[in-house]
């Protein structure tokens, strides 16, 4: 019978030694894919390494250049941050997304991202945002754009006793925001069958300066579509502007049919994200002070 | 045979709080998981991996070497089934359609079909000995199409199934295991007669019954032989019944006590884990605890069967219906229950009409045996027939309500099965879904609306009941009916109502079999009219017994002594209706309470207790009618159901708050079935979806709140004038949805689930007027 050994940690020197000492350890972040997919029989890991002890892991700070999310910082901490809430409505409500009030209470930007599912919520969120990954592992610490970082389902771009740090995501320009929208057939508890994030930046005039767009559950890894993001550049982001990016992302998407939703319903449904997100992105910057 | 029905009550119609709610919002209910004893140890089930296929041979040996691994079954420590039928039921079953459910005898006939069984130490251990347990198989090829499955040439399920219902016999088997077929009138007739005459074809997929609470049980065995089962279920008694004729051992043996009960709907009307539990028990010497996962419950346990509904009906310019043909097709997985029966009965039971033919075919797939849902062969049906009669009435430009009170039964009408209808609430309901706010209100572009009625034929069959007095004068009612909807605080109230006394000086009990009466399953809508019947008549039966005490103590004849506000009275004049203490000492009357007699049992004859037992024979249909608002979004096809009502005839609602939970709780399972829910099977006949995360039931933030309108038309065959309350409200749903999304779209979708994708394709088509 299987039996899983525990350890916490209480630094990022400990952690990484107790990583390397081990042939089938697994980070434990909040648990809420972890637990699930051990419960199911689909990983079985022989030592869960608990990072919530280690404060660098733990940390949420706006600095000068950028908001510092750590790695396993729970949905509902982020949520309650109200600069992170004013700078990042978008990601702030894609991790908001995530499950219910009890998974909020533990689920973390971190895992969401490290757990590689093409569907994570805050992933294509953390991409429009140009969110850079803090990694740290035996050969010292090193950072990767998020938009590298996942490379297939389930897959990460960490090697053998490498973990995520914290991810920081880069303060915005004047006038700019975010929006991030998913499709589920209900209202919520369910799993992403499109999502869209955007954001952007606009001039006085409202022209368009800068623009992200990402997409999730589309395509093997959550993609960032510059063709999207060029659509909406330099437009004023009129309705035949915001059809050309949402047009743009259906082309740049390749999904797959299951019992979620077929590939082409996927494929329509990810344009019309991406439209209705871009036009969230763009009332929220009008509304700013 | 009509009674007196009491119309004015004191208790009856009141919403006090139900006895066992603070523990069960406490946690402190105990269900089917929750109990533990000394000594257990736990049992884990071998699934088969193939949809179809021949067991070759079971090997324990691996399984047996682990330590800890104190037994092992199959269907060999089980009794041959052959052709015997269970015994002691209304309506024969064979032995052989649930036997091989609980462990599968030489051929496995689904995914996830249960093929051994091992119990040690821990349960993951037993999962450890489940996996080391090797059985070879010979793969067969599996039908999951129903239509492939009724054609002539198809693979057989089973050898030995012979269409039941045609004439003469057939001497082939085939995966058709029952035709049915009733028609009154003259049907070519009746369509030559219309002006009008719409045909559609309607798919509902199988879909679960959703209850949240996993199937568990504990067995405990002695070396006296006595069996003693824990179990969630809607009936102690079923499971005695089930257990004993799948393991073999005498009824007599067994003890049976249900636990609180986290949702049934039909699903737990039988038993898988028991019979094997109890095996494992026998063979150990220990008491085995076993526990479904969800994956278990949804692969191998009874969801409600998919079918294809054809109808046709014909109906003159002025809005009558001439005729009505439906031919339905239903799935029932790898055994039949004979779900379809109701179905080809009763699907277009709220219409008057003379010529009617009902047809249907049950089709046996390799897929779990579908079993009870709410109303169980009905909602699938009627969803056809309302849909059509919405289509009908649009077309001839009436509304549609109207066009349903021009058809609607009433009292004298006789149904397509040649049975009568007593008083009905069909028209009350029409005519109260008219007149309710939610009808009349306005729509903006892009919302529709649909309405929908259905009929249900509800339950009566047999129960009993205890009835204690303590010497306090409290009283203790003892009943065998597991309490799913708030039955404790109904047979509360109607002991209340009969004994005069305040309800919460009752305490209501559901008891082992050892401890009450037989009882049949909490289902069929049948508990508060069946055994809030018994509890009537043991209450009655007490209250001759105060009234002969007091009689006794007072020197009277007892037909001198009245029972009025909860005590005894010696008639000394009139006006004694409702009368309290004080009234009756100003008017010089004599009286002694409940507690009085309590106190004096020992000297006036001993214990005061009553006991009832009834065979209802008085159950009466209850007719239901929704109407829903929805909107769809054309970009996605993803519906929100924006407003929702539901008008029912309850007869009368004995605890009003617990008939709204039955038609909100029915609306919401109807709205999840409609827009969502559905069993997805893979290329190997597997299950894709076997949990909550894609077996999408609705949640809390997907509903509006669910507006209720209770109708009361006393049934006239009962004394407080109950109907059936709980699976009518299944049938409206699927139908006015399915109205409402097709009106908000502009499609005509008639396939089930509406899902976003498929809605959306609709849409499309229904733009580039391909549809
Ligand atoms: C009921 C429920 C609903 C859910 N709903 C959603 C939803 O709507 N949208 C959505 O996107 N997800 C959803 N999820 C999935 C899950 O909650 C999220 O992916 C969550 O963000 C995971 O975070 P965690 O901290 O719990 O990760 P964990 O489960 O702790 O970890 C996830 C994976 O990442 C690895 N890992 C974690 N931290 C690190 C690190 N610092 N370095 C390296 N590897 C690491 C772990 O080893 C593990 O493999 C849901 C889960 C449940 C149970």
């Amino acid at each position: 019978m299987q039996s899983v050994r525990y350890e916490a940690p209480t630094s990022l020197d400990q952690a990484a030694r107790t990583l390397l000492g081990s042939e089938n350890a697994k980070i434990l972040a909040g648990g809420t894919d972890l637990l699930v997919q051990m419960r199911l029989g689909l990983k079985q890991p022989g030592l869960l390494v608990d990072i919530k002890n280690i404060p660098e892991i733990m940390q949420l700070t706006l600095g000068d250049d950028a908001l510092r999310v750590g790695a396993a910082v729970t949905g509902a901490l982020v949520g309650e941050h109200a600069e992170a809430r004013r700078l990042f409505p978008g990601f702030v409500e894609a991790l908001g997304l995530i499950g219910s009030s009890q998974i909020q209470g533990r689920c973390s930007a971190g895992g969401n991202l490290c757990n590689a599912s093409p569907a994570a919520d805050s992933v294509p969120a953390l991409i429009a945002n140009r969110a850079l990954c803090n990694i740290i592992g035996p050969a010292g610490a090193r950072s990767v754009a998020v938009e590298s970082f996942n490379t297939g389902p389930g897959k990460n771009c960490l090697a053998a006793g490498e973990l995520l740090v914290s991810i920081d995501l880069p303060l915005p320009a004047h006038r700019s925001s975010d929006a991030y929208l998913r499709f589920i057939p209900r209202t919520e508890m369910d799993i992403a069958v499109a999502g869209a994030a955007v954001a952007l930046s606009l001039d006085e005039a409202g022209i368009c300066t800068a623009a992200r767009v990402a997409i999730g559950a589309v395509a093997p890894t959550a993609l960032l579509v510059t063709a999207a993001a060029d659509a909406l550049i330099g437009s004023a982001l009129d309705e035949a502007s915001l059809h050309a990016a949402a047009a743009a992302a259906s082309a740049a998407c390749s999904p797959i049919t299951d019992k979620r939703g077929t590939a082409d319903y996927r494929r329509k449904v990810v344009g019309v994200l991406v439209r209705r997100a871009a036009a969230i992105a763009k009332s929220r910057i009008e509304a700013q002070a | 045979m009509n009674m007196n029905v009491k119309t004015e009550f004191k208790y009856v119609g009141t919403r006090p709080i139900r006895p066992d709610g603070p523990d069960k919002v406490t946690g402190r209910a105990r269900y089917g998981a929750d109990l533990n004893v000394q000594g257990m140890i736990y049992g884990h089930i071998v699934r088969s991996p193939h949809a179809h296929a021949k067991i070759k041979s079971i090997d324990f040996s691996a399984a047996c070497k682990l330590p800890g691994v104190l037994a092992t079954m199959s269907a060999d420590d089980l009794p041959e089934p052959g052709d015997r039928k269970i015994p002691g039921g209304e309506v024969e079953m064979a032995l052989k359609t649930f036997s091989p459910v609980v462990m599968a005898r030489k051929k496995v006939l689904y995914h996830g079909q249960a093929v051994a069984a091992v119990a040690a130490t821990s349960p993951e251990l037993a999962a450890e000995a489940a996996r080391l347990v090797k059985v070879e198989y010979e793969v067969l090829p599996h039908i999951m199409d129903m239509h492939a499955a009724a054609r002539a040439d198809a693979p057989l399920l089973h050898d030995d199934v012979y269409t039941q219902g045609v004439d003469p016999a057939p001497t082939t088997p085939s995966n058709i295991p029952t035709q049915i077929e009733i028609s009154t009138g003259d049907i070519s007739k009746g369509f030559a007669e219309a002006d009008l005459v719409v045909e559609r074809t309607y798919f509902v997929p199988m879909c679960h019954q959703g209850y949240i609470e996993p199937h568990a049980c504990v067995v405990q065995t002695d070396e006296n032989g006595k069996v003693d089962i824990w179990c969630s279920t809607q009936g102690a008694f079923m499971v005695r019944t089930l257990t004993a004729a799948v393991t073999g051992i005498d009824i007599g043996r067994f003890k049976v006590t249900a636990s609180e009960i986290g949702g049934g709907f039909g699903g737990k009307t039988t038993v898988y884990l028991e019979p094997v539990a109890v095996v494992l028990s026998l063979k150990s010497g220990r008491p085995v605890k076993m526990v479904m996962s969800r994956d278990d419950v949804f692969r191998a346990t009874g969801p409600a069967a998919a079918a294809e509904t054809r109808v046709k009906i014909g109906v003159t310019r002025d809005g009558r219906i001439t005729a009505i043909e439906t031919d339905i097709l239903m799935d029932c997985g790898a055994y039949t229950s004979h779900p379809i029966m109701a179905g080809v009965l009763f699907n277009s039971a709220c219409y008057r009409c003379e010529n009617v033919r009902s047809f249907g075919r049950e089709v046996l797939t390799n897929k779990p045996r579908v079993y009870a849902y709410r109303a169980p062969g009905i909602p699938q049906p009627v969803v056809a027939v309302e849909c059509v009669v919405n289509e009908i009435a649009e077309r001839l430009n009436m509304d549609p309500i109207d066009f349903r009170l021009l058809n609607a039964v009433d009292e004298g009408d006789v149904m397509a099965i040649g049975i009568p209808f007593q008083a009905i609430g069909l028209k009350q309901v029409l005519q109260e879904a008219k007149a309710h706010p939610h009808y009349t209100a306005e729509l903006k572009a892009g919302q529709g609306r649909g309405v929908a009625v259905a009929f249900w034929i509800n339950a009566g069959m047999q129960s009993s009941a205890t009835i204690n007095v303590s010497e306090d004068g409290s009283v203790n009612i003892l009943t065998g009916n597991p309490d799913i909807g708030g039955s404790r605080a109904s047979m509360a109230l109607m002991a209340a109502e009969v004994l005069g006394i305040p309800v919460e000086t009752i305490r209501p009990s559901v008891v082992d079999t050892d401890s009450v009466g037989f009882c049949d399953v909490t289902g069929g809508s049948r508990t508060t009219l069946a055994t809030g019947g018994a509890v009537i008549k043991a209450a009655e039966t007490l209250v001759k017994e105060l009234r002969k005490r007091a009689a006794a103590i007072w020197s009277l004849d007892i037909e001198e002594v009245d029972w009025t506000g909860g005590m005894a009275v010696a008639k000394s004049g009139t006006g004694l209706e409702n009368m309290n203490r004080e009234d009756a000492a100003t008017r010089g009357d004599k009286t002694l309470t409940l507690a009085d007699l309590a106190a004096r049992a020992g000297a006036t004859g001993g214990p005061l207790c009553a006991v009832a037992s009834h065979n209802a024979h008085n159950a009466a249909p209850s007719f239901a009618l929704n109407i829903c608002d929805a909107q769809v979004d054309r970009e996605t096809g993803k519906v929100d159901i924006l407003r929702y009502t539901c008008v029912q005839d309850a007869g009368k609602a004995i605890h009003p708050a617990y008939v709204e939970g039955q038609m909100q709780g029915g609306a919401v399972q109807g709205i999840g079935w409609a827009l969502n829910e559905e069993y997805i099977f893979n290329e190997q006949g597997r299950l894709d979806n076997p949990g909550f995360l894609d077996y999408r039931i609705p949640v809390a933030s997907d509903l509006p709140m669910i507006d209720t309108v209770i109708v009361e038309v006393p049934n006239p065959l009962h004394p407080y004038g109950v109907r059936g309350v709980g699976e009518v409200p299944i049938a409206p749903p699927m139908p006015a949805v399915v109205t409402a999304v097709n009106r908000a779209a502009g499609t005509r979708l008639c396939h089930l689930p509406l899902s976003p994708p498929k809605l959306l394709a609709a849409i499309e088509a229904a733009e580039a007027g391909t549809a």
